[in-house]
């Protein structure tokens, strides 16, 4: 422990700082008051384009995405890559939809994406459904945040087994849940600027540092395609192979169509003060994805380092290379920016769960009429039960379960994409049409996922996202990424239960929405006190 | 889209450009030519962020001035 003891020094300096910035947040901008979710969930619907910038970055570029996609590369390849141009083609993709969800939901006061289905197909049991899809998806992410600290954890020798040893953890999630109770959104926007600034550093440093150290980059990318070469491993390599293209695509193009239908990307969205504020960070937000790309390539220098994971967590291959490679002083500073940007999204997950739990739960089915200060204190309390199940699954379930479950989570978000990305251009589904491609599109995903094996880690099930096509009696070595699958699934039977229902003459909902509060900005004028069960 | 025309413009097509390029693996998938060490497939999906960059900030600017009212 000793020889870490300068990183833990470092490490715990700057996770205190950082945890003092999330107390005073809550001053930060100066609400009048905090007890509403508008405020406290949204942090007034205010921020301007740099706070956006931070907040949105900080939200989907995590501590997790830091260090497994790296550990792809390290272990598979091109094929982890896909990160990069899955965060570019999201952006364009969004550009156009989220300002319309931007203005629907100013107009409404809407809080989550399933406020907005119940407004507009006028169904609470469609409403239900994407509330619990999102708060299913969002859990396990939560869960992976831990993962990510726990890697840093580990290398800096102070977290091992049994109960005692996770203390570490411990702490820091309880730290992270009281501010959050208290300061709500504003206290990962501020932490958003600490942690960012950090990563920043910290990567800079290493892309000219490292491969310094190691013999450049033509020495890296050579040692990685010599390490592939070696395995056994059919998939690998440094290059795609004609079999895992199809994966490779439909992965980018599921996950970039994914991102911005998770709950806590959608919380990030609707803080921001105007459209103008989203446009200007669909086009600066992919700064965020050079440095993804940069930190993509760590894996491959600890390839070329020849770095050992610690036991069979791959996770720990990054932490592991600064360790070797930085002076202590700089590997503390290197974990803090890992453990720091754990808690942003965590943050701002928690928070996002708890909105829905509020919303589309709490209040359609127990309080019918709440307060804006219970709904407030309704989310805070379940922020608090989120992040204590995420600690829990840490805790007592073995780890690889969360990251299963978050793969199964971007496979489910997709499935709201009819009723929340469709819906946002077009009323013409039929309510009934969209439940049912909803439970037809998550039963096909699931039922796809369960039937990928992962040799390398001795899964029988739930082993990866890449589904063979072979299982569907396709006479090839092709995989494609479930989700995809799953969404085309989905689109099919809405598509066709939409005609059906039309034909039989069942009544769909009322649509609470009109054409002008898609394009509606900041200053138009708002529906106040609005009635989510009428809407008229 | 029949219920919006103010969102509207020529100018979002250029989207489609950052959407379909990075999908086209046949683009570089390749590890020839090299730049600065780095094979194709790496530095040409990096530079697809400039151009994703390029054309979300082009159609932001040029749609920006028939937004106000």
């Amino acid at each position: 422990m000793s020889e870490h003891l300068t990183e833990i020094i470092v490490f715990t300096v700057l996770f205190l700082v950082v945890s003092g910035m999330g107390f005073f947040a809550a001053r930060w901008r100066r609400p009048t008051d905090l007890a509403s979710l508008n405020e406290w969930g949204l942090g007034g619907r205010s921020f301007g384009a740099w706070i956006t910038w931070f907040l949105i970055g900080g939200d989907l570029y995590t501590a997790y995405t830091f260090v497994a996609v790296p550990a792809l590369l390290f272990g598979a390849g091109a094929a982890g890559f896909f990160a990069v141009p899955y965060t570019v083609i999201t952006y364009p993709i969004v550009f156009l939809i989220m300002i319309r969800l931007w203005s629907v939901s100013h107009v409404h006061s809407l809080v989550t994406p399933a406020d907005f289905v119940r407004v507009r197909f006028g169904s609470p049991t469609l409403a239900l459904l994407v509330a619990i899809t999102g708060i299913v998806a969002t859990m396990p992410y939560i869960a992976l945040q831990l993962v990510g600290i726990e890697a840093v954890l580990k290398t800096m020798g102070v977290s091992g087994s049994g109960l005692l040893t996770d203390l570490p953890l411990i702490i820091a999630f309880v730290i992270l849940a009281a501010y959050t109770y208290q300061s709500g959104l504003r206290a990962p926007a501020l932490i958003a600027f600490v942690k960012d600034i950090l990563i920043y550093l910290v990567i800079l440093v290493a892309i000219i540092y490292i491969p310094a150290r190691l013999g450049g980059w033509s020495q890296i990318f050579g040692d990685a395609t010599a390490k592939f070469a070696a395995t056994p491993a059919p998939g690998d390599g440094t290059l795609l192979n004609a079999n895992n293209q199809l994966q490779y695509v439909t992965l980018a193009l599921g996950s970039a169509l994914a991102l911005f239908l998770y709950p806590h990307s959608v919380t990030g969205v609707l803080a921001s003060r105007n459209r103008d504020v989203i446009k200007r960070n669909m086009s600066a937000l992919p700064a965020y994805s050079l440095l993804l790309a940069l930190i993509a390539l760590l894996g491959y220098m600890a390839i070329s380092a020849k770095i050992k994971p610690i036991g069979t967590d791959v996770n720990t291959v990054v932490p592991q290379l600064f360790d070797q490679m930085f002076p202590d002083w700089f590997a503390g500073v290197a974990f803090a920016a890992v453990g720091i940007g754990a808690l942003v999204p965590a943050a701002i997950m928690s928070i996002a769960a708890a909105n829905l739990f509020t919303r589309n739960i709490y209040r359609e089915y127990i309080n019918r009429d709440p307060t804006d200060a219970q709904e407030a204190g309704v989310s805070k309390v379940t922020s608090l039960v989120v992040k204590i199940g995420a600690v829990l699954f840490i805790l007592f379930i073995d780890p690889q379960f969360s990251i299963d479950l978050q793969l199964i989570g971007g496979v489910i978000i997709l499935q709201t994409l009819p009723s929340v990305a469709i819906g946002l251009f077009t009323r013409w589904f039929h309510k009934g049409g969209l439940i049912a491609g909803w439970v037809a599109g998550m039963g096909a995903g699931i039922l796809m996922l369960y039937n990928v094996a992962n040799p390398a880690t001795k899964h029988e099930h739930f082993g990866g996202s890449a589904f063979a096509l072979a299982k569907l009696g396709l006479d090839t070595k092709m995989t494609i990424y479930a989700g995809f699958l799953a969404l085309a699934v989905n689109l099919i039977v809405a598509l066709l239960g939409t005609l059906l229902f039309r034909a039989l003459k069942v009544a769909d909902g009322p649509d609470g929405t009109a054409p002008e509060h898609y394009t509606a900005d900041e200053g138009d004028p708002r529906i106040k006190d609005l009635n989510l069960s009428g809407s008229t | 889209m029949p219920d919006d025309k103010s969102d509207r413009s020529p100018w979002n097509w250029l989207l489609l450009l950052p959407i379909a390029i990075p999908l086209m693996t046949f683009l570089y998938n390749f590890d020839e030519p090299r730049l600065l060490g780095f094979p194709l497939f790496y530095w040409l999906q990096i530079a697809f962020i400039v151009l994703g960059v390029v054309t979300t900030t082009l159609v932001y600017q040029m749609t920006k001035r028939r937004r106000q009212r």
